[in-house]
């Protein structure tokens, strides 16, 4: 365990938070959309949770974890600082796991923060004398937790494209590619889905549907980059 | 005698056809440093890989500290330091935090890291600038660091693979007088990648020569200079001619002799007088003004081993 918060405290260091004014760009252009311009834009609806404001709020952090996790392998490969990790004691799946959970910690920190920065901004731009806050909260609730699965499908897709990437930008490009097809394959999906299932079942069966889809893709992707984040594979590359 | 703290035998390693290591067998005893010399290309680096159990080899063993590199390798990197090929840095981050995280994966506590760093930087002279990004160091600077989180943890063994290549020659310098009073004072033994002959000659107890992943030879250098024999022979002076080259050159102590800059080298093939020489030079039209006799350099030997070896 203090393996992995060694790696947590490395990569917190190394390019979350090394101390410069650079370091704050990141943070301040993912509060600026999702926690000021998004609302702004959205006004009332963005508490209302609707069906758009839902596709952003998963879609922007999924955009910002294809940055870093791109950056925490890809990147750590191109620098050369990879190999002297691999020749030390620290384990493979230290070094992978801490990569994962700092980049899944960091953007779904960061997307609960907009959220609550996002309704105040909307109270304060568009309220109606009375505070108002993220309406049914089990919607926000359900909100958060597919955030943090879609977050972590991201990261562990990105370690496996990250693996085999040469450089932070193939990684980066080839992220932007498996997104869209992504997209894609969720929409051909949803509409070659019979209507009489989708009418079957309630708003909540679907919704835990999808999180068990989620739930099970992120652990298929997450052991497949575990089993491929291999000393002896990467010391060849 | 005391247990070699590497031993390899019948070591290889092959990529596809190509044989990178090829049948090492060799003993690095504990406390000195081990020069690896080979040329670029010679599979040196592999070797290090083989030897911290980073990559598996295709025939052979060895066995690090004690440690089988196959089935041990995690206890041979706790116990090890490394600077490899580049210096594994994190340039965003500053030296303290460097060397900071390296005493945390190998579990150090917090006042003894904070001590550590401030011991090794303050002999390395980088103590004023802790807290400076490493990306803003020079390369010698960086160097320095990377050696320093190599002995951070305090390791009885560090593997260095060619740390002073590309540097200018002060650099060199610099990082060869800094490395020897660690060493020394750490009491680690040290197995060194090097082409950097000079490197070897200051600070290997022990080299072995490599060429195309094989041993050509191994050895302390000063056996490994009078196994090849041989002295060297320069006489300043003037009136050096082809003449004087025929008549040395027939003479059967007579390696080798060549004019250079009005300098003449010759190369004994034994500890041979060279009175008789300067007689045969002086009658041949030679004044002589001063004569310098030196032993086979390590450099010698190893364009020597390299040249028999292309035969």
């Amino acid at each position: 365990m203090s393996d992995l918060w060694t790696m947590v405290w490395k990569e917190w260091k190394d390019f979350l938070w090394s101390g410069g004014r650079s370091d704050l760009f990141r943070p301040l252009l993912n509060i600026a959309i999702m926690g000021i311009i998004l609302p702004l834009t959205f006004k009332l609806r963005w508490i209302d949770l609707d069906s758009n404001a839902i596709l952003i709020i998963l879609y922007i952090p999924f955009m910002f974890v294809i940055n870093l996790i791109g950056d925490a392998i890809a990147g750590e490969r191109e620098r050369h600082t990879l190999e002297t990790l691999l020749a030390s004691r620290i384990s493979d799946r230290a070094i992978l796991l801490g990569k994962v959970l700092v980049t899944v910690g960091y953007n779904w920190g960061m997307t609960v923060f907009c959220l609550l920065l996002g309704a105040a901004v909307v109270n304060l731009s568009s309220g109606q004398g009375q505070w108002v806050f993220y309406a049914p909260i089990n919607l926000l609730l359900v909100v958060l937790a597919l955030s943090l699965l879609t977050t972590l499908l991201a990261a562990s897709g990105g370690v496996l494209i990250s693996l085999k990437s040469a450089t932070v930008r193939q990684a980066a490009q080839t992220m932007l590619l498996a997104l869209i097809l992504l997209g894609v394959a969720i929409y051909g999906v949803a509409r070659l889905l019979p209507a009489s299932v989708t009418a079957s079942l309630s708003t909540s069966q679907l919704v835990l549907i999808i999180l068990l889809v989620l739930l099970v893709l992120d652990a298929i992707l997450l052991g497949i980059a575990l089993a491929s984040f291999r000393r002896s594979r990467l010391i060849l590359n | 005698m005391s247990e070699p703290i590497i031993h390899t035998e019948h070591l290889s390693r092959s990529f596809g056809a190509v044989k990178a290591v090829d049948d090492l067998s060799l003993e690095v005893s504990p406390g000195i440093v081990f020069g690896f010399l080979g040329p670029n290309g010679a599979g040196k680096t592999t070797t290090i890989h083989l030897l911290l159990g980073l990559l598996e080899p295709t025939q052979g063993k060895a066995r690090v500290m004690g440690f089988d590199t196959r089935s041990q390798a995690d206890e041979i990197r706790t116990k090890s330091g490394a600077l490899l090929e580049f210096s594994g840095l994190y340039e965003r981050m500053s030296a303290e935090d460097n060397l900071d995280l390296y005493g945390r994966i190998y579990h150090m506590p917090g006042p003894e890291r904070k001590a550590r760093a401030k011991e090794l930087l303050t002999h390395l002279d980088l103590w004023d600038r802790r807290k400076d990004k490493v990306g803003k160091w020079s390369r010698g600077m960086k160097q320095k660091l990377a050696v320093a989180r190599a002995l951070f943890h305090h390791p009885p063994l560090i593997f260095l693979d060619e740390p002073t290549a590309g540097f200018d020659p002060v650099a060199a310098a610099t990082l060869h007088a800094d490395l020897a009073s660690l060493v020394s004072r750490e009491g680690v033994t040290v197995f060194l990648n090097t082409h950097n002959l000079t490197e070897a000659e200051k600070l290997c107890a022990q080299v072995g020569i490599i060429r195309n992943g094989k041993l050509i030879t191994i050895g302390n250098p000063d056996d490994l200079r009078s196994r090849k024999g041989g002295l060297k022979v320069e006489i300043i002076g003037q009136g050096f001619n082809e003449k004087t080259l025929r008549l040395l050159q027939a003479r059967p102590e007579v390696e080798r002799a060549e004019i250079q800059n009005n300098h003449l080298l010759i190369e004994l093939r034994d500890e041979s007088k060279t009175g008789p020489l300067v007689t045969l030079i002086v009658q041949s039209g030679g004044e002589v003004e001063e004569i310098h006799r030196t032993g086979t350099s390590l450099e010698d030997l190893f364009l020597t081993l390299i040249k028999e070896e292309n035969k």
